[in-house]
């Protein structure tokens, strides 16, 4: 299946991509996709901690990723 | 009649269409919140600042919050705009107003919304120093 990761802010910068195309190999929680991202891209280690947005929500770990969703690295925000 | 008005905007935010979106007969108090680019970062000179939003994701983060306000606190209408790209020192990168037949209520969804809003909307600010720049809040 393939979904749309995009990438914010300081994360953005750490991975060197605003957007990336991903195939996997079948639906995948949260939680798991956290995991595969942390070891494609080990410098996201430099940020603590980050939310996931699915298809512009935010999602908790649980929650099972599905073909062509939109995926988002929400690094800690800073607006206003 | 709509009672929320949200925006995300390249364009310089307009307090007077904040104050008049708002504004009604029956109300009896409009509260304004104006954040404003400050030129220091703990002794630090701030020489600019540059915004960054996931914009649809953003934009559902502010209804949100706007509807909360409404079901929260006895409140008329709230407006909540907020900016993208650079920013100079004194200009404005959010502005919310609120009206309300009674201040209190005025005044307390004006606080609960920039403070929602700093809390959950997806947007970042990127801090320009004369030697560099940092991700504000990247390392909480």
């Amino acid at each position: 299946m393939k979904i749309t990761v995009l990438f914010f802010g300081i994360s953005s910068d750490l991975v060197g991509e605003n957007q990336l195309e991903v195939t996997l190999e079948k639906a995948i929680s949260v939680a798991d996709f956290k995991d595969y991202l942390q070891e494609k891209y080990s410098s996201l280690d430099k940020i603590k901690t980050y939310a996931i947005a699915l298809n512009e929500s935010y999602a908790t770990n649980d929650l099972v990723i599905k073909d062509n969703d939109v995926v988002a690295v929400i690094p800690p925000v800073s607006g206003g | 009649m709509q009672r929320t008005s949200i925006k995300i905007t390249s364009s310089k935010l307009n307090l007077q269409e904040c104050y008049a979106f708002v504004e009604d007969d029956v109300c009896g108090g409009i509260t304004t919140f104006v954040g404003t680019v400050r030129n220091d970062t703990e002794g630090k000179e701030v020489l600019q600042l540059d915004f960054s939003t996931y914009k649809p994701m953003a934009l559902k983060e502010m209804q949100k919050i706007a509807d909360k306000a409404l079901q929260d606190f006895e409140i008329h209408k709230i407006a909540i705009h907020h900016a993208e790209g650079m920013l100079q020192i004194g200009e404005i990168p959010v502005i919310i107003t609120a009206s309300a037949k009674h201040r209190k209520a005025a005044f307390l969804a004006c606080e609960f919304a920039i403070d929602t809003l700093k809390e959950t909307v997806p947007i970042w600010k990127k801090e320009y120093f004369s030697d560099g720049e940092v991700w504000v809040n990247a390392h909480p």
